[in-house]
């Protein structure tokens, strides 16, 4: 595979879901003829290291503006295959607004949110999407809904934006769900390809160091808890392929 | 013909975070008593318990484990 440096090892930590959407998207760069006009735009955080195992061109964006990034790529080089890759902090937080502008224009770029349910990178704080009573640094008492809202739900927020072109919860939790995101990651790809609108994908994935927990535990909670709140879910398939 | 199928491990890259032995239906991954250059004890596998089925590839988080077909 041309696409992925496999000589390179990942920095992150042992078990992050991180690993496992970056295999997922260079194995989707390779097997889609990609490569040479693919240029993904990474988020702060840890999957700001998402490029560095990959040969495809990347721009690194401040703080939560990834997507105006992509966006003006877009618009330069319409026929150019362009995707964010970013965290639940950097996406649901401080690029909120970004995010949720460009869904209702309907640009067409994919966006993947690794949805963690924390700040990883800064270790381990709430970020929008932390579970109610899960103890962070920064709530160490639990999250509380009165003081800190609900967990967001950002994809449930663009189901009615007609600018949307595929829209979809996924998630790393089992080796079923890994082969299910591959085909979802694969449609959002498509609906950019085929410039039907705006992709997006948020896929769930485990920080086990943020949650404090060993890597299994970590990944049985996020089949389990975690999508209880926040479930698998097709929201919108304009592209009609199987997923 | 049926074509022969193997798995590679790639142990280099093994951070013995557990995934592909909780997950292998053949319980046919152990992590073996030799470490890797960064530390890690890595994945060994009983090629003679393992059905090939890439289970493990599918969720190891760092591309350690792939079936190849010959
Ligand atoms: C403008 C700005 N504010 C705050 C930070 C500090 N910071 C670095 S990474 C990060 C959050 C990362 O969390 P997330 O986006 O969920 O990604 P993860 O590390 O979990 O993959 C923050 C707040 C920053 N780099 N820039
Ligand atoms: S801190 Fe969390 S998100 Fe960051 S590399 Fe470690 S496990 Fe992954
Ligand atoms: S899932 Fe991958 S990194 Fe984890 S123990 Fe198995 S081979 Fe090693």
């Amino acid at each position: 595979m041309k696409t992925f440096r496999e000589e390179k090892n990942f920095s992150w930590c042992p078990g992050c879901g991180h690993g496992i959407v970056a295999r997922l998207c260079a194995e989707l760069i390779e097997e889609n003829n990609l490569r040479d006009r693919t240029c993904c735009v990474v988020g702060i955080g840890c999957g700001g290291f998402h490029h560095h195992y990959m040969e495809i061109d990347a721009l690194e964006a401040a703080h939560g503006r990834s997507i105006p990034v992509a966006t003006g790529y877009k618009l330069g080089l319409p026929d150019n295959f362009v995707y964010t890759l970013q965290g639940d902090g950097d996406c649901a937080s401080i690029g909120l607004a970004e995010l949720m502008h460009a869904a209702n224009r309907g640009t067409p770029i994919t966006v993947i949110m690794v949805n963690n349910g924390v700040f990883g990178m800064t270790g381990g704080q709430m970020s929008p999407e932390t579970l109610i009573s899960q103890k962070t640094p920064t709530c160490p008492f639990g999250r509380d809904a009165k003081l800190h809202g609900n967990p967001l739900k950002v994809s449930e927020m663009m189901q009615e934006m007609d600018g949307v072109a595929y829209l979809a919860r996924l998630s790393v939790a089992t080796p079923t769900l890994v082969r299910k995101a591959k085909k979802g990651l694969a449609q959002a790809f498509k609906a950019q390809e085929e410039k039907l609108g705006f992709s997006f994908v948020e896929i769930l994935s485990p920080c086990p160091t943020g949650w404090n927990m060993k890597v299994v535990d970590s990944y049985q909670r996020l089949a389990k808890e975690v999508a209880e709140i926040l479930p698998v879910k097709e929201f919108i398939n304009k592209v009609g392929g199987e997923s | 013909m049926k074509k022969n199928k193997t798995l590679v491990i790639n142990s280099a890259r093994c951070k013995a975070c557990g995934l592909c032995i909780h997950f292998c239906p053949k319980k046919a991954l152990s992590l073996c008593g030799e470490f890797n250059d960064m530390g890690y004890n890595f994945v060994q596998s009983d090629q003679e318990l393992c059905v090939k089925c890439n289970t493990c590839g599918t969720i190891c988080p760092d591309v350690v484990l792939k079936v190849v077909e010959d």
